[in-house]
């Protein structure tokens, strides 16, 4: 376990109440509340759990979008919990994230080449003309047509601009990818399509991931593990087959027999 | 066009005309960057002859591809399309047998006030992000029931809030948008819907963000609604086994047409359409695989809107497709249980049910 590419001990992330009256006591909703997991290098990681129970708050406390309020994040050996913005950047490279809202997290004023080039030139990778070329690559990973370079995110339907957001994250072939509900937008022929290029991506490049996702028979398809969150906390993690045949948890159970079947 | 209300005459019954009937509609979308020999921006038609009637108490699934025109046919319908970039270059819309559609001059006036609602696909695109859940639940409440004071208001947001399934909402109806999460917003935006109590609600990828738990919740509420109300649905979806359950009537879409529509049972158990056919094969559980295994995508891509095919428009990805279907658009044809647009349907469906090879 020491060789985890990811690990994480203890994670708190806990946002602020408002007081209601002056002399109440300072408060905090727990989000994520004491959580320790590991993630091998190539291995995927599956986190389910039911809307609300903190899933997106536990991968942006893991990459330091909102900082911890206690625990620690060791990446590659070392523990990003306490950076700054800065020291996080090189970080970053091997650490991208896939948002569950693209619309928030798509920069509207921009067009798609130069939000897809803007990693690269942080990073500086390549001059102008490898840049476009990159571009043009990462378009057709995800399924775009290359007129899309030219459009804005507010041009493009639902499931294309979860796309961008995609081809975004995997443009720097990070080591560690979270990806927050990655597909749940997009119909079965697009889901497979994307599952099979990070599937792709995952053997070329012994790409890591954490795949947050409500959807169990998407989890279970692409992880080695899964763990399940319930109110801020692990509460039962193991292989992704005995997760689905044996579950131990009352939640997981619940979510399986849930999903919906097609009524005949 | 088809209609939708004889099919089921138990609830039809009920209230036998059409809610929402939409006819030839086409949405068109501006290219800037393209002019004609006069100056005028060139335009594209994304959404081609689209015609479906929803009576009251009724449910029409609409699906297809990602990029197909669900969410422009949605737009169109309630006049949101962000013109004058994409725009409604054809067609009647009428809700209650009055024009809604911005292609009549006198609908615009008649939309306002009307009883419809929508649940949009982005839910920070449609909440205000400064102001507190409970001010924007209470305004619509203000604005359909105008003789509920205050207090009333308050009280009905919580309760709204509640039937979604938002854990303790009388902590979380000061909260402003962002500090809820994904599934929570999209559930926001349900609530603010539900709160004009509509005839007719556009639901637009409405459970995309929930988990199964919390999306059995509301779609039973939702049939709740419908059953107490007579509430005519659109129900867009990629979700082909939630559109099973909630839908009487199922309409797909590919590239922008209709290629197929038919009531529920029969669109699963028989389904006619090439495109159809594959998506129902491509759910995961059609076909039991080994984790971490390829899942078979159905390959190709959708054609792009400044280089629609003139003929069939599904031809670069279909199995079945010859000369015929490159040259000519195949026109939407009825059948007993409901109408297909492809040439070959008759062979095609002979051919699947007696096993012979496909070879048309
Ligand atoms: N910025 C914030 N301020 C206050 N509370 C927040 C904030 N962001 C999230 N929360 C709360 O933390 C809890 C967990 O939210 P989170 O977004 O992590 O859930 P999730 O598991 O990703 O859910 P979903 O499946 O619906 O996306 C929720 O109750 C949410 O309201
Ligand atoms: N404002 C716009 N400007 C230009 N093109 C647009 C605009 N809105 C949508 N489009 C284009 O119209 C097509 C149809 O979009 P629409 O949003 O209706 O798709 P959809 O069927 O709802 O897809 P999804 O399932 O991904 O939400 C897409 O190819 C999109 O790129
Ligand atoms: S018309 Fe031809 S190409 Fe189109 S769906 Fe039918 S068989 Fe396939
Ligand atoms: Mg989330
Ligand atoms: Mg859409």
């Amino acid at each position: 376990m020491s060789d985890a590419l990811l690990e994480v001990k203890e994670l708190h992330l806990h946002y602020p109440l408002k007081k209601r009256h002056l002399l109440d006591k300072p408060s905090a909703f727990k989000a994520v509340n004491g959580v320790s997991l590991f993630v091998n290098p190539g291995e995927t990681l599956g986190l389910v759990g039911e809307s609300g129970c903190g899933k997106s708050s536990l991968g942006k406390a893991i990459l330091n979008l909102q900082t911890p309020t206690a625990g620690e994040v060791w990446f590659q050996k070392t523990d990003i919990s306490k950076l700054s913005n800065r020291e996080m950047r090189p970080i970053r490279r091997d650490l991208q994230m896939i948002f569950q809202d693209p619309y928030e997290s798509l920069n509207s004023r921009h067009t798609v080449s130069s939000i897809l080039e803007e990693p690269l030139i942080i990073h500086s990778l390549g001059d102008r003309n490898q840049r476009r070329k990159t571009v043009s690559a990462l378009l057709d990973q995800v399924g775009l047509p290359q007129s899309a370079a030219n459009k804005y995110p507010h041009e493009f339907s639902g499931g294309q601009r979860q796309r961008i957001g995609i081809a975004r994250a995997i443009a720097l072939q990070p080591k560690l990818l979270i990806c927050d509900e990655p597909v749940s937008a997009l119909d079965v022929s697009v889901q497979a399509q994307i599952l099979n290029l990070l599937m792709d991506i995952q053997q070329d490049m012994g790409l890591a991931m954490l795949f947050i996702s409500h959807d169990l028979s998407v989890v279970r398809h692409m992880s080695d593990r899964i763990a399940v969150m319930h109110q801020g906390q692990i509460v039962e993690t193991g292989n992704a087959e005995d997760i689905y045949c044996q579950p131990q948890h009352d939640y997981t159970r619940l979510l399986l027999d849930s999903i919906p079947q097609i009524a005949q | 066009m088809s209609s939708i209300v004889n099919r089921s005459p138990e609830k039809a019954q009920a209230k036998p005309d059409a809610c929402l009937s939409v006819s030839r509609l086409c949405v068109s979308i501006r290219d800037p960057e393209q002019r004609d020999t006069k100056g005028r921006p060139l335009s594209s038609e994304m959404v081609s002859d689209v015609s479906f009637t929803i009576a009251a108490g009724q449910t029409l699934g609409l699906v297809g591809e990602s990029g197909c025109g669900k969410s422009l046919t949605a737009m169109a319908i309630v006049d949101l399309l962000p013109k004058p970039q994409v725009y409604q270059s054809g067609g009647e819309i009428s809700f209650n047998g009055q024009r809604i559609d911005s292609n009549d001059p006198k609908a615009l006036k008649a939309l306002r006030g009307k009883k419809v609602a929508v649940i949009f696909q982005d839910p920070m695109t449609a909440l205000n992000p400064v102001q507190r859940t409970g001010q924007q639940i209470e305004e619509v409440l203000k604005l359909h029931f105008p003789k509920m004071d205050k207090s009333q208001r308050r009280q009905r947001s919580i309760q709204l809030l509640n039937d979604v399934g938002i854990p303790s909402p009388e902590n979380r109806i000061d909260a402003y948008p962002h500090q809820f999460s994904g599934g929570m917003r999209q559930r926001l935006m349900i609530a603010m819907a539900l709160a004009g109590e509509p005839d007719l609600l556009i639901a637009d990828e409405p459970t995309t963000a929930l988990d199964v738990t919390i999306q059995a919740q509301i779609v039973a509420l939702l049939k709740k609604l419908q059953q107490e109300r007579n509430m005519a649905m659109l129900f867009i979806t990629h979700d082909l086994a939630l559109v099973s359950q909630v839908s009487d009537h199922v309409v797909v879409m590919y590239a922008g047409k209709i290629v197929e529509q038919q009531d529920v049972p029969h669109i699963f158990s028989q389904p006619r359409h090439p495109y159809t056919k594959g998506l129902i094969a491509a759910l995961p559980a059609a076909v039991a695989r080994a984790p971490k295994t390829k899942l078979d995508a159905m390959p190709g891509q959708v054609p792009s809107i400044d280089a629609m095919p003139t003929g069939c428009r599904f031809a670069n990805r279909c199995e079945y497709a010859n000369e015929r279907c490159e040259q000519e658009a195949p026109e939407l044809t009825a059948h007993e249980t409901g109408e297909i647009s492809c040439h070959h349907w008759q062979t095609i469906n002979e051919a699947s049910t007696s096993g012979v090879s496909k070879n048309v």
